[in-house]
């Protein structure tokens, strides 16, 4: 059974040129799948699209092997599948970093006591311990998105979907981030332009052109193929 | 083009709140109507829709909707009706028609000669009407950020529903809705100190300069004598009670 099955999504923003025009998707148990694609290709809005956040104008939703399509279809795929925004300052939203961590888990009805002792464990797993009391938009760019990041795991997602994980990180940082991907068992879609990280972390390659995903062939070399 | 919105901005500012003054020392219900119908017959000009307009109206009569139910009830005079042992008197229904009528008679002027203008020409008029510079900056930043906080609010709450978030009466919610605010302002006031970098570091110095040049034409000057003729017929029969 394959985790997500877009079929056929049709999408427009108001008064825009529709930006996705039959899009079909299947993500597998396993798959670390790469989305590439010009500036607002649509990219951000598949995501968006799979964990219900926009409707499609057309097209059909199966997460989870279930078919979704109301609002309401969409509260347990939230739970299992975590989206990392693009920019960390729309997400992190609470004064905390421990807080911020524990907002999700605490949706997901686990009690204070629970959230914190998952928060714990998930910021040493990461390394990132010693951010667990600073006040999140005093963070750096590149923590803000590791934290970002975490606030989605702490949610212990079946699917992980990132929006561009990369942008504007330094090398380090960067380093930092695909060695915690790596060591993630979780399925994953990626929205990325950075090739050099596609092939690092992804093992199949999509390109939206024209509203469609289309099977990607590298232009590059050191890209995944 | 609608004949209202060629007029000078600050002729409308000026008349529309020369009109609210009198109005407010008029108390001849015949005269109200007057005065409510002047709104009436310039609204076309205006280039407003009735229903909005109305809706508009509606919205502020929600305001003083309360007192002016209470009002029959507490004005001394002659016995109109009782309910439940409370005595509602004449002239107390008289009272409450008068505050409704003035009421909606300046919002109504109000709507139609400076609610029809464009927020940023509001601001340069205020301006040039030597209005607090600070106030007119006020005016003008909300105008120009408004949208952009409440699209930051939109994508914070997506990123919200993103984490299974269902608000529901509790104290999780309470606390996140908090958090949620707590972080807009933290963000509006950072966002605010980038935007006077930007600002400083393109030579601003406390002045905004206004591109619009204002000029009074005889439009202008057609519409304030009638204004002013109107007005001031208003305050004759208002003080001698003519045909009252």
């Amino acid at each position: 059974m394959s985790l997500f099955e877009l079929a056929n999504i049709h999408f427009g923003y108001v008064g825009c040129p529709p930006v996705l025009n039959g899009a079909n998707l299947s993500l597998q148990a396993g798959e670390r799948l790469c989305i590439t694609g010009h500036n607002g290709a649509g990219k951000s809005t598949l995501l968006r699209i799979m964990v219900g956040l926009l409707k499609p104008n057309k097209g059909s939703i199966t997460a989870f092997g279930q078919l979704c399509q109301q609002d309401k279809d969409f509260y347990s795929v939230r739970q299992r599948a975590g989206l990392v925004f693009q920019d960390a300052d729309d997400q992190l939203f609470c004064p905390t970093v421990a807080e911020d961590i524990a907002f999700g888990p605490l949706n997901q009805g686990k009690s204070p006591a629970q959230a914190m002792q998952l928060v714990t464990d998930l910021l040493q797993q990461m390394q990132l311990g010693y951010l667990q009391d600073r006040v999140t938009h005093k963070l750096s760019g590149g923590e803000k998105r590791l934290v970002a990041l975490a606030s989605v795991l702490a949610m212990q997602p079946e699917v992980l979907l990132l929006d561009e994980p990369t942008n504007a990180l330094d090398e380090e940082n960067e380093a930092r981030l695909v060695a915690i991907l790596q060591g993630l068992p979780q399925a994953m879609v990626l929205v990325s332009h950075d090739p050099h990280f596609r092939r690092k972390i992804g093992n199949r390659t999509l390109r939206v052109v024209e509203g469609q995903l289309l099977e990607s062939n590298a232009s590059c070399r050191h890209a995944v193929a | 083009m609608f004949w209202v919105t060629s007029i000078d901005p600050r002729v409308r500012i000026i008349l529309a709140l020369l009109f609210s003054l009198v109005v407010v020392s008029l108390k001849a219900l015949p005269l109200l109507l007057v005065a409510f119908a002047m709104g009436l017959l310039i609204l076309p000009g205006s280039g407003l829709s009735w229903q909005l307009t109305l809706k508009r109206m509606l919205a502020m009569d929600g305001f003083i909707l309360l007192m002016l139910i209470m009002l029959p009830f507490t004005v001394a005079g002659d016995f109109w009706f009782s309910i439940a042992g409370f005595t509602a008197t004449w002239q107390g229904l008289w009272r409450a028609v008068e505050i409704a009528l003035k009421a909606n008679a300046i919002v109504l002027m109000l709507l139609t000669l400076v609610g029809s203008m464009e927020s940023v020409t509001l601001g340069h008029a205020l301006g040039k009407l030597r209005v607090s510079r600070s106030l007119v900056h006020l005016l003008l930043f909300t105008v120009r950020y408004v949208e952009v906080l409440k699209e930051e609010y939109q994508r914070l709450r997506q990123a919200m529903q993103a984490r299974a978030f269902r608000p529901g009466n509790n104290w999780h919610t309470y606390r996140s809705f908090g958090y949620l605010f707590g972080m807009l302002l933290v963000r509006a006031m950072e966002r605010s100190e980038r935007v006077m970098e930007a600002m400083q570091c393109r030579g601003f110095n406390g002045q905004l300069p206004m591109l619009a040049q204002l000029r009074m034409g005889l439009m202008d000057w057609v519409f304030i004598s009638v204004m002013l003729a109107a007005l001031g017929g208003l305050m004759y029969l208002e003080i001698y009670r003519v045909i009252i």
